[in-house]
């Protein structure tokens, strides 16, 4: 009788459905959502033009998209793929960043040298901030108190006192920054940029540069290396970086800020999430078309699944 | 058609930000404009921009600027113009009064007279004007940085498409402008070059209205060409190129000055972030950006790299630091940019478009470079005669 009752009771629970990975493609105007069970593509959403920047709300009830062409972030129920409402966001949101109070969202404004503050609740600007040509990359300090900007023409992270709104520093990286990380616990900043191949490690109390690291891919020119976006493991040990037009994502050592690996994926690698348990790794390929998926232990590539065209953004949907 | 007529000073430019500490750094630019003697052409359908060049200056100076607020810089861009046939030494010296700082958009000999003004030595001149070769060889001057790709990086850039397509059987329409022989000659340097070689060339020199005649005359022209794979158009000036296309004997691709081209820069520019340079220019005056907007945006925005991580404004300097290892600019081509130390020519990728596509970027695949492979386009260390920067 017992037993039964159990039975019951496991029947009566929804099916489990696998974790998914969401991917914004660039030029189709759509996200694909990738079964990470199965590896496949299990529905495309259609979103607003040019969706570039994706990212969750804390609980993962909805789904913020940068749809950069059509000037406004979209908020989606990741349940139905409807789009619920937009948020003032600005014009052309490319990246984005949700603070973690888990209400504002910072965004890089590319067309108009801003980061606008979006209350997601209230669905107003909160305020408009100043920066530099072409801002791209987006970061908030685990604490809150800092939120970063980069802008890829002025070549410059832009730090934000999120208290008052308002710069209080203004660092120079290499040319063409486009990601920016808080690292362990909050206590550095890294800035990827592209043309200058490099990333730049800051110390967060003092903006000095701490440590820049430096990309070598056997076979390709300096030239073509050119790290954009970065992720980094469990407990910050390692970050992977995607290397762009050179066609790989670097494994650096968070603590010796040396290269240990270099992992071939598809053409032009942008961004990327882990699954889970940070096991998985599934990289954006812009050229390409698809994103890879890697071993995270084994530092290896396991598959490459097609998507839309020019997948760009990727964030992690647990589905359990 | 098109010449500014005004002499001497015709806008003061200044772009200042409040709330800056007083101790600005001021960066004060030149723009010098010498009057070119453009030809008549027989189509008015791709009117030469009055702006053309400046409205790249000033969309690179408002890029700097933005900058320059996070690093207490003050810019400012002057422009200067020279009336067609004034001798352009007194308004070059104006502009050099001013600032140590000119970008210049002139035909090779009155930037060479400017070059060698005394009031040009320890200056920095950018030329952004001129694609003479001999600029980036015995002419060379070590005032002069080139920001415009030389007429034979931009023939390179085709030579290499062609070898890549296999059209090895080329035959070529020469216009009479001295730019069109200027790019002929180059062109046939380039063949030699890549092992490319020319099978036939005609000198255009109808003096009929082709627009009429064209579906006539242009099939009976090239009808004794025979067979080949691809025309070389060099019509510099848009003039009778336009009229070739469709109207051959035979039906092959036009290369050169029409049809497909290498150019600098073009509308058709996308990738790399592009279009976000492009959608900014075309706000600020409506127009798509060409490839001499595009040298003197490059030639601006070399200045505001060399100003920011030097953070200096001595010309000395700033020129050392544009000559140097860790100079690179970010020029919206894929990768970064810098200038050759032997003749000061900027390296950089050519486009090959047509006008609503992209084809290809050369260097292309397989055109291999013991330093990079942009340098397979111009003039190598060891083929530039250029001595002035050694």
């Amino acid at each position: 009788m017992l037993r039964h009752t159990a039975l019951a009771l496991i029947l009566s629970v929804s099916p489990a459905f696998a974790d998914e990975i969401w991917v914004s493609n660039e030029k189709d105007d759509t996200i694909s959502v990738i079964d990470i069970e199965t590896m496949e593509v299990v529905r495309t959403i259609d979103v607003g033009e040019r969706p570039r920047g994706i990212t969750f709300s804390q609980d993962y009830s909805v789904l913020y998209v940068c749809a950069s062409d059509s000037d406004t972030v979209q908020v989606i129920d990741p349940e139905t793929g409807e789009v619920l409402h937009e948020l003032p966001s600005g014009e052309d949101p490319e990246q984005f960043v949700l603070h973690p109070d888990d209400r504002h969202l910072y965004i890089a404004n590319e067309d108009d040298a801003i980061t606008t503050v979006v209350d997601t609740q209230t669905r107003k600007v909160v305020a408009q901030i100043d920066v530099g040509i072409e801002p791209e990359g987006m970061a908030v300090s685990p604490d809150g108190e800092i939120a970063i900007t980069t802008s890829e023409t002025t070549n410059m992270a832009h730090w934000i006192d999120t208290k008052t709104q308002e710069l209080f520093a203004n660092t120079l990286v290499d040319s063409r920054p486009r990601h920016a990380e808080f690292v362990r616990e909050g206590s550095e900043l890294w800035v990827s940029a592209e043309i200058g191949g490099t990333i730049t490690v800051f110390d967060r109390e003092t903006q000095a540069e701490k440590a820049k690291i430096n990309f070598e891919v056997e076979g390709v020119h300096p030239d073509r290396v050119q790290p954009v976006g970065f992720e980094l493991t469990e407990g910050d040990t390692h970050a992977f970086v995607a290397l762009g037009p050179a066609n790989h994502v670097a494994v650096v050592n968070a603590e010796t800020y040396e290269v240990e690996d270099y992992i071939l994926v598809g053409r032009r690698v942008w961004h990327m999430d882990f699954n889970a348990d940070r096991s998985l790794l599934f990289t954006t390929n812009g050229v390409s078309g698809d994103v890879t998926v890697i071993d995270v232990a084994k530092r290896e590539p396991l598959k490459s699944i097609k998507v839309g065209r020019y997948p760009r953004g990727a964030a992690f949907r647990p589905t359990n | 058609m098109n010449v500014v007529r005004n002499a001497a000073l015709v806008a003061l430019t200044c772009i200042m930000f409040a709330g800056n500490p007083g101790h600005a750094q001021e960066m004060s630019i030149a723009w010098l404009k010498v009057a070119e003697d453009l030809p008549p052409t027989l189509s008015n359908l791709d009117p030469v921009p009055d702006n053309l060049g400046a409205a790249g200056a000033e969309t690179a100076l408002a890029d700097n600027a933005t900058t320059g607020r996070f690093m207490g810089q003050d810019w400012s861009l002057q422009t200067f113009t020279v009336a067609l046939g004034d001798d352009p030494s007194d308004t070059a010296r104006q502009a050099l009064a001013k600032t140590r700082f000119v970008i210049v958009d002139a035909p090779a000999d009155a930037l060479l007279s400017i070059a060698d003004l005394p009031e040009a030595q320890g200056a920095v001149l950018m030329n952004a004007g001129s694609e003479d070769a001999t600029l980036r060889a015995e002419a060379c001057r070590a005032n002069v940085l080139h920001t415009l790709p030389s007429v034979a990086m931009r023939t390179d850039a085709l030579a290499q498409l062609l070898v890549k397509k296999k059209w090895d059987d080329l035959v070529m329409i020469a216009g009479g402008h001295a730019r069109d022989q200027a790019f002929a000659a180059s062109v046939e340097a380039s063949f030699a070059k890549f092992g490319l070689t020319l099978a036939g060339r005609k000198e255009w020199r109808f003096d009929a209205d082709m627009r009429r005649n064209a579906a006539q005359e242009v099939p009976l022209f090239t009808q004794d060409f025979g067979r080949y794979d691809a025309l070389i158009v060099a019509d510099e000036y848009h003039d009778f190129g336009r009229y070739v296309l469709y109207n051959t004997w035979e039906p092959r691709p036009i290369v050169g000055s029409e049809g497909l081209t290498a150019e600098a820069w073009g509308k058709a520019v996308e990738q790399w972030g592009a279009a976000q340079l492009q959608s900014r220019f075309f706000d600020e005056h409506a127009r798509s950006m060409e490839p001499r907007d595009y040298a003197a945006w490059a030639a601006m925005r070399a200045l505001g790299e060399a100003v920011t991580r030097t953070k200096s404004n001595d010309p000395a300097v700033l020129l050392d630091y544009m000559l140097g290892d860790d100079f690179e600019l970010a020029g919206f081509k894929g990768r970064p940019l810098t200038f050759r130390t032997w003749n000061g020519q900027l390296r950089q990728p050519i486009p090959l478009l047509h006008p609503r596509a992209l084809v290809a970027n050369a260097p292309l695949e397989g055109f291999l470079h013991q330093r990079t492979e942009l340098d397979t386009l111009g003039l190598d260390a060891p083929e530039s005669a250029c001595t002035a920067f050694n």
